[in-house]
């Protein structure tokens, strides 16, 4: 080819020049631990079905959801969400209501009656769970989706366990929990109500069950000794909750002391404002900052005019009052008594001082190791008696629904794996998505919905729900609030950042590819990538 | 209940939905309209710079000449002649016989890019070619310096032509020299950190849009690789309006500035977020709008993070002259505006 003067070679492009090999180290792309998910007692997803809650697809967020826990509408209200307490967002503004969008979701599903898959098909192994509450629903859900027959035995009427006879209905209105329990049953999972199992290994061998999830919770109502007179009213926690279900509301009295500092304390102080009480007062030893309620329920209960007493013990119990001793925090924070006597007119006085677990059906079991009042079980959820596995408020934990529900899903998958004599591996975790990996920047202010609460009166006067949800606006809002940390989320900044165009993008859901023939390893992208989903790894030799 | 999603969203849902959702200010962002991401978003951009080229890594330069390029691309449906001056620009993208630019390209001298520009402009004027537009680019040495007077008649005349500007405040290409748009304190090769003042004199130095705005020319802006948004926005307005039109954009060179190549929109960022770099833009001789800073951060931030500065820090000690520095941002912001409520900014 004749070529113009002075011009000796053709004109080349620069893409035969491979500035990949200038690297040293190089970008990938990786998944993170979310801190929302790190921190989901029932195991969650959280960010991934924010996702697609976000793109508006919420039937695909309630299934993505549904994957881990079967109960988003009973989540959605009564989970004390430690995923919004871990949520990066935090930091920017404030923590995205991922508790209120679960809601949104769980409600939906309701009112469009979207049901869950049965299983493609079945495994042959029979599984016997004891207790419809949390625990024991969730483990029957996870274990019914992998193919086994599940039979629940409940010892009440009703499904729920504590969800029913612990959680007031104004903090969870009956026919959510009994739509989301009616999925469950709709997959084939068989409920059983009014049978007590008093024996658990003559149970299993009677029903022919291959293995047991043992959930029966905590029901039992602790007792301190209180000298009381005979005229005097003393009830248990657990007895006016429950009998809240039944016909016959409790009498409670104008006045009523509730003695403890847990959740259920303020529960029943709640519950006895709004059965008419003029007061209800809560007698605690400690302080506010050590009470073991959460602090948002101590706040409501508050605004309803409950009151409270701190650093208190009850000496003594008469008919229309009580005596109650001044305590004072020694050092170490423990309450010691300072005699200084006060006495208070009291018509009944309701102990909320914790509760026991009902063990008798496990007489007899071999294997079995029983401390502090609770099963012991190892790190895949089994006793130590082959086959029966236990969760919920029956094993050592922290006793709330979602610490139940996630007890429920890992028994399953233990249970699975022991069915077809393997053990399950949930792998290595994630490296965590903390605060430090994101590029906050990039994210635009947006502060945190709240959801409307019922006015003061209606909440001291009826049992409606205090709290509502959000409506689809406000749902769509705050689930795009989500930072998507450690998981990309497609915002298109690494293909538009790269300085030598060596990122591919692969179109919507399909996310990029890094051109490593001219990757020069420069390390803008992972700089500016918003959520922390690319890492810089030296190159191999 | 009835689908909502951004595209069925009434105007105020969707206002809020793109202000509040997540990546507002990234390149792009599955949920929103195409129309709302970027150039740089899209697979059909036109990757006016290519791969290949031996820009070194983490260029500033070189993704801010794709990104104003691209946009530019965009603006005028690919009708597009670049004409570039001597720098690093022009050396790492054209090594004989390679080339990494997918446009009509031009090189001359050193200080004619205006100069050539403009009469690339007449010569498509003349034939009629109405809807080929024409961008001149160099780097701070060739239009602030060397190519200054070819640039201001460019201005004067009012020649149909867009001048870019990349701003990395030295003389790169040939071994970080100062130029007159390196700033005071900043170590070079030709400014030592030696002697009772080291790094470069305060007082001098020239800002060339200034300059441009006082020629009362139809367009004048200033943008950073670090607000893609806004420098897109920027071009595409440029592009619409005829006459001499001028952009100058900072993009921070990690060899020169002494600062890892991961950094290089940290930088720019940092920059604007100080203060240190306003971005403003004016039309015929008014300044018309700002970029408000979103996070106001000290000086300091932006200092340590380059070697250039490294001498303000020595011994743990700060040197006197930082305060100068942050006199220098603050003097920006009150100039310009730059803290605020933003209501007109992009």
């Amino acid at each position: 080819m004749a070529h113009p003067f002075a011009i000796t070679l053709d004109p080349g492009s620069s893409l035969a020049n491979r500035t990949g090999s200038w690297r040293s180290i190089r970008p990938e792309y990786v998944h993170r631990l979310p801190p929302c998910n790190d921190a989901c007692p029932a195991g969650e997803d959280i960010q991934g079905w924010l996702a697609k809650a976000e793109a508006g697809d919420y039937e695909g967020a309630w299934r993505a959801l549904t994957v881990n826990n079967p109960l988003p509408a009973i989540m959605g209200r009564v989970c004390y969400h430690p995923c919004e307490n871990a949520c990066n967002r935090k930091a920017i503004d404030a923590s995205v209501g991922i508790n209120s969008v679960e809601r949104f979701l769980g409600d939906l599903a309701l009112e469009k009656g979207w049901a869950f898959d049965k299983p493609a098909e079945e495994t042959g192994k029979k599984v016997l769970v004891i207790g419809a509450g949390p625990s024991g629903l969730s483990a029957a859900y996870h274990l019914r989706r992998f193919g086994h027959a599940v039979t629940i035995r409940e010892a009440g009427p009703l499904p729920g366990g504590m969800m029913r006879f612990g959680i007031p209905k104004y903090r969870l209105p009956r026919d959510v929990l009994d739509g989301e329990v009616a999925r469950i049953v709709a997959m084939g999972v068989e409920i059983v109500y009014d049978a007590k199992v008093d024996d658990i290994l003559a149970a299993m061998r009677e029903g022919g069950f291959d293995a047991a999830f043992l959930a029966v919770g905590a029901h039992i109502a602790k007792r301190a000794y209180i000298p009381a007179g005979e005229a005097a009213k003393v009830l248990d926690a657990v007895q006016v909750l429950r009998s809240m279900e039944g016909e016959d509301k409790p009498l409670l009295g104008r006045r009523v002391v509730v003695y403890g500092g847990g959740n259920t304390a303020i529960d029943v102080a709640r519950t006895a404002k709004r059965l008419g009480a003029e007061e209800a007062l809560i007698v605690y030893r400690r302080t506010r900052d050590h009470m073991p309620a959460h602090d948002f329920e101590v706040e409501e209960a508050l605004e309803e005019g409950v009151m409270m007493k701190w650093l208190s013990t009850i000496k003594n119990v008469e008919a229309g009052s009580i005596t109650v001793e001044k305590m004072a925090l020694d050092d170490k924070g423990f309450p010691q008594p300072t005699g200084e006597i006060e006495t208070l007119e009291a018509d009944s006085v309701v102990l909320a001082l914790g509760q026991d677990v009902d063990l008798s059906l496990l007489e007899g079991v071999p294997g079995l190791e029983i401390q502090k009042g609770v099963v012991q079980v190892g790190p895949d959820m089994m006793t130590g008696a082959p086959g029966i596995f236990a969760g919920g408020d029956m094993v050592p934990s922290e006793r709330t629904v979602t610490v139940g529900v996630g007890h429920g899903k890992q028994a399953a998958r233990h249970i699975d794996a022991w069915l077809r004599g393997e053990t399950w591996d949930p792998g290595p975790r994630h490296e965590l998505a903390g605060f430090d990996k994101l590029n906050p920047w990039y994210y635009g202010e947006a502060p945190a919905t709240v959801r409307p609460v019922l006015e003061i009166a209606r909440r001291t006067s009826t049992f409606e729900e205090v709290v509502q949800g959000l409506d689809e606006t406000n749902a769509l809002f705050e689930a795009r609030r989500c930072l998507s940390c450690g998981n990309c989320f497609e915002c298109d900044n690494c293909y538009g950042v790269c300085p030598d165009n060596a990122v591919k993008k692969l179109g919507p859901g399909r996310g990029f590819e890094f051109d490593y023939e001219y990757c020069k390893g420069c390390g803008v992208c992972a700089q500016e990538c918003p959520c922390g989903a690319i890492a810089m790894v030296p190159e191999e030799k | 209940m009835a689908e909502f999603t951004p595209e069925s969203a009434g105007p105020d849902d969707a206002q809020k939905l793109r202000y509040y959702q997540k990546g507002t200010f990234t390149v792009g962002n599955r949920l929103v309209d195409a129309d709302a991401r970027t150039v740089q978003a899209s697979e059909e951009r036109s990757n006016a710079l290519t791969c290949g080229h031996r820009a070194c890594q983490g260029c500033g330069e070189a993704l801010g000449a794709r990104y104003a390029l691209d946009a530019a691309m965009r603006a005028t449906n690919g009708k597009l002649i670049a004409v570039n001056a001597t720098g690093c620009l022009e050396v790492f993208t054209t090594p004989y016989p390679e080339t990494s630019w997918q446009l009509p390209w031009m090189h001359s001298l050193f200080g004619n890019a205006a100069a050539v520009a403009t009469g690339v402009a007449a010569a498509l004027r003349v034939k009629g070619k109405k809807e080929v537009r024409v961008v001149a680019q160099g780097g701070d040495g060739g239009t602030t310096d060397i190519g200054f007077q070819c640039l201001s008649g460019m201005f004067e005349r009012n020649d149909d032509v867009l001048y870019i500007c990349y701003d990395n405040e030295g003389y790169m290409n040939t071994g970080v020299q100062r130029s007159s748009a390196t700033p005071p304190a900043a170590r070079t090769a030709t400014t030592p950190a030696a002697g009772d003042e080291p790094g470069n004199v305060f007082g001098t130095g020239k800002f060339v849009p200034r300059i441009a705005v006082a020629h009362r020319i139809p367009y004048v802006a200033t943008a950073t690789v670090a607000d893609l948004h806004d420098l897109e926005r920027k071009v595409a307005k440029a592009m619409s309006i005829r006459g001499a039109r001028y952009l100058q954009i900072d993009v921070p060179c990690p060899l020169g500035w002494g600062a890892a190549s991961h950094d290089t929109i940290r930088l720019a960022r940092l920059a604007v977020e100080t203060g240190f770099y306003p971005i403003f833009e004016a039309e015929h001789g008014k300044v018309t709008r700002v970029r408000k800073i979103r996070k106001p951060r000290p000086v300091t931030d932006y200092l340590r993070l380059q070697k250039r500065f490294a001498h303000l820090f020595r011994d743990g000690h700060e040197d006197p002259r930082v305060t100068r520095l942050q006199a220098m941002c603050d003097a920006n912001i009150e100039e310009y505006g730059l803290v605020g409520d933003d209501e007109t900014s992009g």
